[in-house]
């Protein structure tokens, strides 16, 4: 098959044997734990109804501020002990996990479309609308997102809706920076100026030459979003801003448990754990997923 | 002469900057017959890209073709809508570029992207473009196409990037090729290489070629015809072994002072003194006066005019005032 060539040997002569992202992503051992860990938070999310022992919001009035497992003074009917209230600390720590991922990935997916589709318009046609984009962006990013945040839940109280709103309020804003930057970069890019001299269009340009390109670095802005989302939400629950207080959520609990700090320290610290495996795990998975992502680094 | 395939026609394109017009090609003409090959000769920044890229209208913004007529096949593409200047680049006209890693796209397989060519031009799809992408790699020379298909530009070798640009180009059976320094970036054993291939596909295909060049070797290699460019201006045109053995232009002379002779040892190589003037504030009077060795006081004030000789010559030049007839016979 080899035609007689001095051609050059290219150093990859392993050819079209190219290990695929997935191949190089299993290949690294930390984003494989990192995923499993964030896979297992969204199992447990989804069957939550099904893994909680107890109602996460059942009330056990004999049972107040019952100690966990590992205590002299375990009750055995709750794994984790309860709060202040007698709810199951376990029950209420899985249902948690719906609230974290499922705003962190709503926040995180409404962001990425928003920012990416008009990163690229001020990216790629300039003039106005990137004055304008990047203009009310500037404006946004001088927004302490906190007060801000505060300010619309003080005036709708806690919901999901506005919670959403809140979140997502600025979050486009880094979204936006990072794919106008890239789009601007690759759009004097020379596979540009020769995908233009084969004949391809505009549309063609920006969606199947310029996206792809783009794409990596905002996958793994999205995991770094989405963790970030996770932290703003707990805290907005911690202070009693975020989700509706029927709804279990691990910044809820963390507030609820500050009282009993010196004398039940899980009823706070267990949450906050939870908080802090699921956030770690996205970053290192957002890490893995960026390596493999480059295709530099398939070989 | 029957009609030319590509006719370039007074060609002006402008950059605006904060100092004003950028001078990057200023009245420019020649032409390009079917099957020939033509040269387009001159240091960095005399504008030679800058007229492919007018040609294929690929002059972008702060760039502007200001006026001109670029004819392909007796049509001013210049006055073409859009859509049909994208139907044409890639169909019938195409180009190769100096840098073949970051003129392939470098999130896409080769395969695919020769198969994308094929496609937006509707000669092929699926896996009948695979196929055909394959048999087009083979042809530029590459050995085990069908697992090259496979692989990213990072993972190929720049002699095989620009194996694969030339199989792109070629992909839709174009009638010209503009390739803009295609051997520039790759050292010297793999530009001979790549110039073979260049030269056996033009005369499979028959292909008309506008090669842009610094290279005076390439040029008296592979192109029968020469057009020699100085700030933004053609200043001598004529078929290769005129221009070679008499170059009348003395901007051509020192040309070819610069390159190496092995048939004439002992001669000096000598640079051009001095520098590309400023394409913002350009000289009056003519371009290379302030390096000519044969500077006279009118060629100061005065812009020379070009001069048409016989068998397609031109030169544009105050020393040759007056003698048009002794040009065309000069060598």
């Amino acid at each position: 098959m080899a035609q007689p060539l001095i051609e050059e040997q290219a150093p990859e002569t392993v050819a079209a044997t190219t290990p695929g992202m997935l191949r190089l992503l299993l290949s690294n051992r930390v984003a494989v734990v990192a995923g499993a860990v964030v896979v297992g938070f969204a199992a447990v999310a989804l069957l939550a109804p099904a893994l909680a022992p107890h109602d996460p919001t059942d009330q056990h009035p004999e049972a107040i501020r019952a100690a966990p497992f590992w205590h002299a003074a375990a009750d055995g009917r709750f794994l984790l002990g309860t709060d202040h209230l007698g709810r199951d600390l376990l029950s209420r720590i899985i249902y948690g996990a719906r609230v974290s991922i499922l705003l962190g990935v709503v926040v995180v997916l409404l962001t990425l479309v928003m920012g990416t589709g008009l990163g690229m318009l001020a990216g790629y046609f300039r003039g106005w609308p990137d004055a304008v984009l990047s203009r009310i962006a500037d404006t946004l990013l001088a927004f302490p997102f906190l007060i801000f945040a505060l300010a619309i839940m003080a005036a709708t109280g806690p919901n999901l809706v506005a919670l959403v709103a809140a979140l997502a309020f600025k979050g486009w804003v880094d979204f936006f920076r990072v794919a106008r930057g890239d789009v601007l970069a690759a759009r004097e890019a020379d596979y540009v100026t020769a995908a233009r001299g084969l004949g391809a269009s505009t549309p063609h340009i920006i969606f199947r030459e310029i996206l792809p390109n783009i794409v990596p670095p905002l996958i793994v802005l999205s995991t770094l979003r989405m963790a970030t989302i996770i932290i703003a939400e707990a805290s907005l629950s911690f202070l009693g801003i975020g989700v509706p207080p029927s709804i279990p959520a691990w910044g809820t609990m963390v507030a609820d448990g500050r009282g009993d700090i010196a004398g039940a320290w899980w009823i706070a610290t267990l949450p906050g754990l939870a908080i802090l495996a699921l956030v770690l795990a996205v970053n290192l998975f957002g890490e893995g997923l960026r390596d493999a992502l480059d295709p530099h680094m398939r070989n | 002469m029957a009609q030319p395939l590509l006719e370039v026609r007074e060609l002006h394109t402008y950059f605006s900057t904060y100092r004003g017009p950028l001078r990057a090609v200023d009245g420019v003409s020649f032409a390009v017959a079917r099957g020939e090959t033509v040269a387009l000769v001159g240091e960095s920044g005399c504008g030679k890209s800058v007229t492919a890229l007018s040609i294929m209208r690929l002059v972008r913004r702060p760039g502007r073709i200001a006026r001109g007529e670029v004819l392909f096949d007796g049509e001013d593409l210049l006055r073409k809508p859009e859509a049909d200047m994208r139907r044409l680049r890639g169909g019938r006209m195409a180009m190769v570029f100096q840098d073949p890693l970051s003129t392939l796209n470098p999130t896409f397989q080769v395969g695919s992207q020769i198969a994308e060519s094929l496609r937006v031009h509707g000669v092929a799809a699926g896996a009948r473009a695979w196929q055909l992408s394959a048999e087009l790699l083979e042809a530029m020379g590459i050995p085990a196409a069908r697992q090259r298909l496979r692989n990213y530009p990072h993972e190929l070798s720049g002699g095989m990037r620009q194996r694969v640009m030339m199989a792109i180009a070629v992909s839709c059976e174009p009638e010209l090729l503009i390739a803009d320094e295609p051997t520039t970036a790759l050292d010297v054993t793999l530009q001979a290489q790549i110039m073979d291939q260049l030269a056996r596909i033009k005369e499979q295909r028959r292909l008309a070629v506008l090669l842009i060049t610094h290279d005076l070797g390439l040029v008296s290699e592979f192109a029968q015809r020469a057009v020699v460019m100085y700030a933004g201006q053609v200043v001598e045109q004529a078929r290769c072994g005129d221009l070679l053995a008499g170059p009348l232009h003395p901007y051509t002379q020192g040309l070819l002072r610069c390159v190496p002779r092995l048939d004439r040892p002992g001669v000096e190589i000598a640079p051009i003194e001095g520098m590309v003037p400023d394409l913002v504030a350009l000289p009056t009077g003519c371009r290379f006066a302030p390096r000519c060795r044969q500077v006279m006081d009118r060629c100061r004030v005065e812009m020379p005019a070009s001069r048409p000789g016989g068998d397609g010559r031109m030169v544009r030049c105050h020393l040759y005032d007056g003698d048009a007839d002794t040009i065309g016979g000069a060598s």
